[in-house]
């Protein structure tokens, strides 16, 4: 079956998870003998769309519109419902997650949203995702001539070929405009997801104080690609934003690093991070629930530990 | 106002009377705090002996409703959903809060979210409603997709995970958190938003409204969901963490921690 990836940029830069959702398309086109078409919602040059070959698209479609500056989910569902397809994927982000159903109602298809494995069997795509909060697992079969999904970012590791991706100009088909996008606020690029980022730093209630969570920051900033998440308990307390909370209510976290501070590890919070590949926790009470899913924990005053964690990760980064 | 392609012309108009029709679609789930046992089927889970209660996420759209009409002075509001008759429980508590009538659509439901939101959209369309609210995700089956299928199906504008919602002058302005920012968006009346955390505080039922919520009206309407293109062939538990290890106590800890995380996790 051909593959239809639909990949995210903002200002011209493509986001890490559009090299994931190549990934995740080339295994399906792979087991089905398909190709995969990358498509690109652009507003003007994007950098890096020579490089998609590379990471697993056979074509590059570039669909340039006034409309994706701040983007357009209207203009975006035109331009990725396109009949042909066996399947269409997407990253599971807020784009995503708000494009992939449009899309499915518009095609007649079914939706998997989250998913974090697929491959194809007798010619249908089978997936695995988290349901219940990450306390279950459903596995489940798409039938129909088209699947939309929608992938769990920091699960399907990009990968690289030799090959080369041939670069397509398309035009986006005629829309309604129904929603217009008209801002984005306190936009900061360089400030990274809690569901994207490779390294999260969390912090809980174990801080005692809001202005406590600048040692979570300080971390963070040592790491240099972390983003600082939060419980439910410190949000609800209007400490941190809700864009960082981790846990059901909240974001869905599969970093490769995970570090709980001062968070006692309620069952809601362990559903948003228990696939963190490695998990650390520093917590006073050794009898916290978050050392039961830790990898490494550390029992103690964090005020403590965390400048010294900080200290040494610094100086192990300059060395680097 | 015009109203958009496809919608049933007339329907918004009620002259200058401050007027609002809001529909909220509500799901029941297990409650979040609940343990999940696998039911031999393989494929589902054992309810017995589990709490349901309203989508959590529903309740941001639920006090969204109620809000808005209180706000407006006059209007209605009227909470609908899919499935056995044990969704009439969590009707009632949509009632208690202070919508004004249910509908129950009666069905064994189905795990395609498109042949729900086509049943949904089927009950909605006729109903002249300015605002269809939804939770932006089910906490049972985790898809965000039964509100943007709904506006697909009845081509209205569609805004998802709204922590900021204003309505006036036939339109509405509403924010969502996406990576990197929060998005502000416009959009006409009638439209569907679904709402996250950040909305509001949903308000606890009062015993005053629990009473007259037995009162309310709640209309059975039997529906009947396609063939499902999702077809759920196993559930089953995660893989427990292997169990991990307390590297020692206080900041003299560090630096065996790190060790650890450059040497054996390898993830710095």
């Amino acid at each position: 079956m051909n593959v239809l990836a639909v990949l995210e940029q903002r200002d011209g830069a493509l986001r890490k998870v559009s090299h994931e959702v190549l990934a995740a398309a080339r295994r399906l086109a792979d087991a089905s003998g398909g190709s995969v078409h990358a498509l690109v919602l652009a507003a003007g040059d994007v950098a890096g769309l020579d490089q998609l070959g590379r990471f697993g698209a056979d074509v590059v479609k570039v669909a340039t519109h006034d409309a994706f500056v701040l983007g357009s989910p209207d203009a975006a569902t035109a331009a990725a419902a396109q009949p042909g397809y066996g399947a269409v994927l997407l990253a599971a982000t807020a784009q995503g997650r708000d494009l992939a159903p449009r899309i499915a109602a518009r095609l007649g298809a079914p939706v998997a949203t989250d998913v974090t494995e697929l491959a194809v069997e007798g010619g249908k795509v089978v997936i695995t995702r988290p349901v219940y909060a990450g306390r279950a697992l459903q596995r489940a079969t798409l039938s129909g001539p088209v699947a939309v999904i929608s992938v769990r970012p920091n699960t399907f590791a990009p990968v690289e070929s030799g090959k080369a991706g041939a670069r397509e100009d398309v035009t986006v088909p005629a829309f309604t405009p129904r929603v217009t996008v008209k801002a984005l606020k306190k936009p900061d690029a360089a400030k990274l997801d809690v569901s994207e980022a490779s390294v999260v730093v969390s912090g809980g209630r174990g801080l005692k104080e809001p202005q406590h969570f600048a040692l979570v920051e300080d971390l963070a900033a040592a790491f240099g690609n972390a983003a600082v998440g939060a419980s439910r308990a410190v949000v609800d307390a209007g400490w941190r934003d809700h864009g960082e909370q981790v846990g059901q209510t909240g974001k869905t976290v599969s970093p490769q690093l995970y570090i709980a501070i001062g968070i006692s590890g309620a069952i809601q919070h362990l559903a948003g991070m228990r696939t963190a590949k490695t998990i650390v926790a520093i917590n006073r009470d050794k009898d916290a629930p978050i050392f039961k899913v830790a990898d490494y924990g550390v029992v103690g005053d964090l005020f403590e530990i965390v400048p010294r964690l900080t200290e040494e990760v610094r100086k192990l980064k300059a060395n680097a | 106002m015009r109203p958009p392609e496809g919608f049933p012309a007339g329907l918004i108009q009620r002259g200058a009377e401050p007027k609002v029709k809001i529909a909220v679609c509500l799901k029941r789930v297990p409650d979040t705090t609940s343990k999940i046992v696998i039911a031999a089927d393989r494929a589902s889970i054992d309810e017995a002996g589990l709490k349901f209660v309203p989508n959590p996420y529903d309740e941001f759209a639920l006090e969204a409703a109620i809000a808005l009409k209180e706000k407006a002075g006059a209007g209605e509001t009227v909470v609908v959903a899919l499935g056995g008759d044990s969704v009439q429980e969590t009707l009632r508590q949509g009632l208690a809060m202070g919508i004004d009538r249910a509908v129950h659509l009666q069905s064994a439901g189905s795990p395609d979210a498109l042949e729900v939101a086509k049943v949904l959209a089927a009950e909605l369309k006729e109903g002249g409603y300015d605002l269809i609210l939804f939770g932006k995700m089910a906490v049972d089956d985790y898809n965000h997709a039964a509100g943007p299928m709904v506006a697909e199906l009845l081509g209205l504008p569609c805004v998802t995970a709204a922590v900021k919602l204003e309505v006036a002058g036939g339109a509405l302005e509403a924010e969502r958190e996406v990576e990197g920012g929060v998005e502000v968006l416009a959009a006409s009346l009638p439209a569907v938003v679904t709402c996250d955390k950040g909305l509001n505080n949903p308000r606890l039922p009062a015993l005053k409204g629990i009473m007259a919520a037995k009162k309310k009206p709640l209309d059975v309407k039997p529906v009947t969901l396609g063939a499902a293109q999702f077809s759920v062939t196993g559930l089953e538990l995660p893989a427990e963490r292997k169990a991990g290890r307390i590297v020692g106590e206080g900041p003299d800890a560090v630096a065996e921690l790190v060790s650890l995380l450059r040497n054996e996790a390898k993830v710095i």
